[in-house]
């Protein structure tokens, strides 16, 4: 460990921060539709993108309205998506925008691929240079990963609604928001975002493969592509597609130090800011701080855990005679799988950065991490992104949470629970003990189909042996089911091509498996979260008395952390047993 | 329900022009106006030939000739070995070749895999083998990890400097420089971290060969 990656750690919090607060007050002003700074450039295109839509954007939605019209539009999605990539090489697709003329994945692949990108997950049963045509990546994949993010961020802004509504039960209009997050949020920060990371050298082109002469006599083909337009969103969406197969490894995707910060960045920036969205659009910021101090203080143990165990090293370098300490000249650690720009601190912040988020880039090889990094960021995703989470459904999760803990703190001191002046009672409480455990549920079940049957054992590689075979699974559906897409990448669902050879070759089960684990997982929260918004928006609220549990000072936050770390470990710790702290506990090699 | 099947096929089909083509179009022209050399990949020339990218990494190692007169081939890839005047890139595991750039790849070596510990094994002495005879107080508890742990993506463009220093004895004996030269080259080719605190320093290994190349040929 060195002082420089300790304070990497420290100043990405300060930075993130220091960026939240102002985009958190302003994202409240364009939800409640107060004019922004912004406004003068996208009212008009706002206004015109609802009489296109025939959209009435003043047509109040109860949460069943509102619900029918996410999942009708996220229908529409998938299907477009679905033909998009199917039709890959078909006739009407320009040469210039398919160079290599790549085949279209067979169903299997593309169900899980469309799956995928639609839920936010971006699970990549592919390699994108080697089976993906430019416009599969910008057309289908790069729309999603704009969608898939605004349809999270409206399912938080319409459950704030929930809580804060003091008559009917109106959640807001789904359209307005979506279209108001896609101008007023997602527009601006990805444009500036995509042109910086250009100026730091992303690559933005429609070349073919470049193949180059080295001096040595070798040849080396280079693969090339409309990346930063595409990067940028990956990252602010918290989506985690990478254009290439090794994601934000890529020196094309993620060229220096620099840009792994402003990468790292761009994932938080909106599930910190939401944070303080709620507490402004509940009239009390300090509800923000709270929640804001809980998701940071797990955030930066995770760092912190995944540090350490990273700069220690592995028991395979150190049974090969490799010294990991810090030399000079050198950060030391375990480099397996890590690029020399982002180091041991740029590549430990970063994984736990993707996996509290939805996010699930990688800028480093998750399954060569030791047993308590790779521990890590399985213990990231058994928190169920409450730690931040993903855009707008970090939010969302972590208010079921803040509820079940006013629950419980109201069990304890023996009065009905009260949320903000509402009276919390069995429905409310009902739906959102459902909606926290779905997920945790779809992990589980399908780690178990997986691990139990001969079609799930298909998919583990050949050097997943011992442990490191049930992590490989036990990750793959705990990461699909968060919607994160992170990998221990040795798992497969598919048998990746030769360069220019046709499409990639899938197994279905575990392709078939995975795409229902992240729809269900997905969709059925949102559907939770949106009822509990229901139950909650049309109940009176009573001023707080004495005997009322405040959920915005230091008692809570640390009340809300115990739930948080209770439910995942009741729910993951056996698992988490058998796989990675088997490993971090012992230096066998198998 | 009508209403949102007919606003949900207009707005998927209107978003997807807007977003899968005008805003990727712009950002490009935009980016080829503005940043023409970042855009296409900080292509690297010499002589007018294209040798490669500066942030991707390549193998500098020469194929080797078999007794026919033609490169050897081994199970239809090029046996290479490195090319001792050269500072030799990390270890790369791409399909059809070290450094494949139109296929990067993760290794996906375990921590507790008994073949991550053959593959550092095996990696730690042909550097050894390669790096001793120049400097012969060289140990494997002095070997840097970069130097036998394979990247992410297999395509790292740099090196540590600890991993630098030690080759620079290699490569001042080949090319009868001063080991002074050698090491300001590769102080001169580091790159620092980001805003002086986000990542670690590393050697652009491909800058650093070409840098030497153009000391050999005085056209520096």
């Amino acid at each position: 460990m060195t002082f420089m990656g300790w304070l990497t750690i420290i100043l990405f919090a300060v930075i993130l921060t220091a960026l939240a607060l102002p985009l958190g007050s302003y994202m409240a002003k364009v939800y409640t539709g107060r004019r922004v700074f912004l406004s003068p450039i996208f009212a008009g295109p706002e206004r015109f993108l609802y009489r296109i839509l025939r959209v009435d954007p003043e047509r109040e939605q109860d949460w069943k309205s509102y619900a029918k019209s996410l999942l009708i539009f996220s229908l529409a999605g998938w299907l477009l998506l679905y033909v998009i990539l199917r039709t890959q090489n078909a006739f009407f697709v320009p040469h210039a925008l398919n160079p290599l003329g790549y085949h279209s994945a067979p169903w299997n692949v593309t169900f899980n691929t469309t799956s995928s990108f639609l839920t936010n997950t971006n699970w990549q049963y592919y390699g994108g240079e080697t089976t993906m045509s430019y416009l599969s990546q910008m057309l289908g994949l790069t729309v999603q990963n704009w969608l898939s993010g605004g349809v999270g961020i409206v399912v938080a802004v319409a459950l704030i609604r929930g809580i804060i509504g003091r008559s009917g039960k109106s959640l807001g209009n789904f359209w307005q928001d979506l279209v108001r997050t896609v101008l007023y949020v997602l527009t601006p920060i990805s444009v500036i975002g995509a042109l910086l990371l250009v100026s730091q050298g992303v690559i933005q082109n429609f070349s073919t493969y470049l193949t180059a002469h080295t001096v040595t006599g070798l040849s080396q083909s280079i693969a090339m592509g409309p990346v930063a337009s595409q990067e940028v969103i990956k990252m602010l969406n918290t989506n985690g597609g990478g254009f290439f197969n090794v994601n934000s490894a890529h020196p094309f995707e993620n060229p220096t130090g620099f840009t792994n910060l402003v990468e790292m960045l761009l994932v938080l920036i909106i599930p910190a800011a939401l944070v303080f969205t709620y507490g402004r659009m509940t009239g009390n910021r300090r509800q923000g701080y709270a929640i804001y101090t809980a998701m940071m203080v797990m955030f930066l143990g995770a760092a912190a855990v995944a540090y350490i165990a990273e700069a220690h090293g592995s028991p395979a370098q150190h049974l090969a005679g490799l010294h990991t300490h810090v030399i000079s000249g050198s950060g030391g650690g375990n480099m397996e799988g890590k690029e020399q720009r982002f180091g041991i601190a740029g590549s430990a912040l970063f994984d736990v950065v993707t996996t509290v988020t939805s996010c699930g880039a990688v800028n480093s090889a998750i399954e060569s991490f030791t047993g308590i990094g790779g521990a890590v960021p399985m213990a990231n995703l058994s928190a169920s992104e409450t730690i931040f989470g993903g855009v707008g459904t970090g939010l969302y999760s972590m208010l079921l949470y803040v509820l079940l803990a006013v629950f419980i703190g109201g069990l304890m001191v023996g009065r009905t629970p009260e949320w903000l002046g509402k009276k919390l009672e069995a429905r409310e409480i009902k739906l959102a003990g459902l909606g926290i455990l779905i997920t945790p549920l779809a992990a589980l079940f399908c780690t178990a189909m997986a691990t139990a049957s001969h079609g799930g054992r298909a998919s583990i590689s050949e050097l997943g042996k011992g442990p490191q075979g049930f992590s490989e699974t036990f990750y793959a559906y705990l990461s699909q089911a968060n919607n994160n897409g992170s990998a221990f990448a040795g798992y497969t669902g598919f048998v990746q091509p030769n360069a220019g050879s046709v499409g990639s070759h899938g197994v279905t089960f575990a392709d078939l498996l995975g795409g229902f684990d992240m729809l269900f997982a997905r969709y059925a929260p949102i559907l939770f979260a949106l009822a509990v918004a229901g139950a909650l928006a049309g109940k009176r609220v009573t001023p707080g008395g004495l005997g009322t549990m405040r959920t915005d000072n230091p008692t809570f936050v640390v009340l809300l952390i115990g739930v948080v770390i209770l439910v995942g470990a009741l729910t993951f710790f056996p698992a988490l047993l058998l796989g990675p702290i088997v490993q971090g506990l012992s230096g066998h090699l198998y | 329900m009508r209403r949102d099947i007919v606003t949900s096929v207009i707005g998927i089909l209107v978003l997807t022009v807007l977003i899968g083509l005008v805003y990727p179009l712009v950002i490009t022209g935009i980016s080829q106006v503005a940043f023409p050399g970042n855009a296409n990949g900080q292509k690297v020339y010499v002589g007018g030939k294209l040798v490669g990218s500066k942030i991707i990494g390549q193998s500098f190692a020469s194929p080797v000739i078999g007794k026919n007169g033609k490169p050897e081939e081994k199970e239809e890839e090029l046996v290479t070995e490195p090319d001792p005047r050269y500072f030799q890139s990390r270890p790369s595991a791409t399909e059809g070749g070290a450094y494949n750039a139109a296929a990067s790849t993760f290794s996906n070596r375990g921590p507790n895999d008994k073949a991550t510990e053959e593959a550092d094994a095996e990696n730690i002495k042909a550097y050894l083998e390669l790096e001793k005879p120049y400097d012969p107080g060289l140990t494997a508890a002095q070997v840097p990890v970069d130097a036998v742990n394979t990247s992410g993506s297999n395509l790292d463009p740099e090196i540590s400097q600890a991993n630098a220093w030690i080759q620079a004895h290699r490569v001042a004996a080949k090319r009868h420089l001063s080991l002074g030269v050698v090491d300001g080259l590769i102080s001169k080719y580091t790159d620092s971290r980001g805003l002086g605190f986000s990542g670690e320093p590393g050697v652009n290994v491909l800058e650093l060969n070409l840098a030497l190349d153009r000391l050999a040929g005085g056209t520096h």
